[in-house]
């Protein structure tokens, strides 16, 4: 299956289907056992190094040092992907985390480290953006307030995994049904069975 | 190096090396989770020897084994801590996802544990001639640095490299030191074999030149393998 640029895949499943290890495998953090993987034209894993830094990974964890500020840890991937610190400021301001920035990562809620990482996630302008569940712990005002930097409006490359089915089609160019590992189907969300998607959650 | 390119806004090895050093440096002010349980180690150690070796002073080869030992086992509880924040908060990922070159992170984390053993030593060398040794410290004390310092690099260098292999396992405060114990004896023996006659009574004020050029040429082999096998070790 291809992803054209600019399109968003959703992956759906169950728990332990495999979503998480593709996006994994698709952030070159992990060698795929078989078959291909292609990520902006580079061959993974042969060609990782020529890929990253220019894909966003939004996972589980934020990526952020607890005892650390969101400034700092925001300053700290700068430096890594060698972005300058205005950057830092802007995406603060983005994720309306510019007056919290100063105090330790542990000491924020869940909703303000996941705006942090979503921040961390679009800090170096990345042109494929792999989210898994993104908007976990967002309230509402908060999930308007990252949408354009990785809802559909961003107008990046997305794949995003989602344990809610309705709110992920909405979202897709296609869809990837995962069972145990393997794709149970691909298809267009217009043309997804409603008796394959229950399928894969029971 | 294998599989690791610049790109066109790749920072540099030694830049992504400072990144990552100044973030370690940061995150021990932070929570001194490393340095205070070295010092308390080596000290509560000299201490238990004060006692149980049931002398007022020692000298020569015997302190030269007691200051050795005791800061190469402190320097385990540093090593077994090491990349433990990586592991645990993410920060293997978040550097893996950088366009940078991997062995930032070996020079990085080696600087960082250099560093903890020099202020290790600049509180439990003192400690240490306070409590056990006989002779003065202060004119051998110039040798003395340069062949801690030696040392160091050695602890340094095998330090980072068995703290990234343990921190990949469960056990990962039992196999630091079943690994990097013996990988350390050499340096351990010409640390103390170079100490021994700065701290004898009468002894000459600078080490023996075998010893240290054999310190040396080990931190020099062991610099360049850590080198050369890091990149794997952060493969998946």
């Amino acid at each position: 299956m291809q992803v054209p640029a600019g399109a968003t895949l959703a992956v759906l499943g169950r728990n332990g289907a495999g979503k998480s290890t593709l996006l994994r495998i698709l952030a070159t953090l992990l060698r795929p056992h078989a078959g291909e993987v292609t990520v902006l034209g580079e061959r993974l894993p042969a060609r990782a190094w020529a890929v990253r830094g220019r894909i966003g990974l939004l996972a589980h964890e934020p990526l952020l040092y607890r005892d650390l500020s969101g400034r700092e840890n925001l300053g700290y991937h700068a430096r890594l992907h060698g972005v300058p610190p205005a950057r830092v400021e802007q995406v603060l301001d983005a994720v309306g985390m510019r007056e919290r920035a100063d105090e330790p990562v542990r000491q924020l809620s869940r909703g303000m480290v996941q705006r942090l990482a979503v921040g961390r996630t679009v800090l170096h302008c990345p042109s494929v953006l792999l989210l898994d569940e993104p908007l976990a712990n967002l309230d509402p005002a908060a999930t308007g307030l990252v949408a354009p930097l990785i809802g559909r409006d961003s107008g990046l490359t997305r794949v995003i995994t989602s344990h809610d089915p309705r709110a992920a089609l909405a979202e897709a160019d296609l869809v990837l049904g995962l069972a145990g590992g393997r794709a149970a189907f691909v298809s267009a969300p217009d043309q997804v069975d409603p008796a394959a998607v229950e399928r894969l959650y029971a | 190096m294998p599989e690791t390119r610049r790109e066109e806004r790749s920072p540099g090895t030694w830049r992504t090396a400072g990144a990552v050093l100044r973030k370690d440096l940061l995150l021990e002010l932070r929570g001194f989770d490393t340095l205070p349980a070295m010092v308390l180690f080596a000290i509560v150690t000299f201490v238990i020897f004060h006692f149980g070796l049931n002398q007022a002073t020692i000298e020569g080869q015997e302190a030269a084994g007691v200051l050795t030992v005791t800061l190469l086992f402190a320097a385990m509880l540093g090593i077994n801590r090491l990349f433990v924040a990586e592991r645990e908060q993410g920060g293997f990922d978040a550097f893996l996802l950088a366009p940078v070159d991997r062995s930032a992170l070996l020079i990085a984390k080696a600087a960082a544990l250099f560093l903890f053993l020099a202020v290790l030593e600049l509180i439990a060398v003192p400690a240490f001639a306070l409590l056990l040794l006989g002779p003065s410290l202060g004119p051998p004390l110039p040798g003395l640095i340069a062949v801690l310092a030696l040392g160091d690099v050695a602890l340094a260098v095998i330090g980072t490299l068995v703290s990234a292999i343990a921190v990949q396992t469960r056990a990962r405060d039992l196999i630091g030191p079943i690994i990097g114990l013996p990988l350390l004896l050499p340096a351990l023996i010409a640390v103390a074999r170079g100490t021994g006659p700065l701290l004898a009574a009468h002894g000459s004020g600078a080490p023996p030149g075998r010893w240290v050029a054999i310190l040396a040429l080990y931190d020099v082999v062991f610099a360049l393998l850590s080198y050369a096998v890091f990149d794997f070790l952060l493969e998946d």
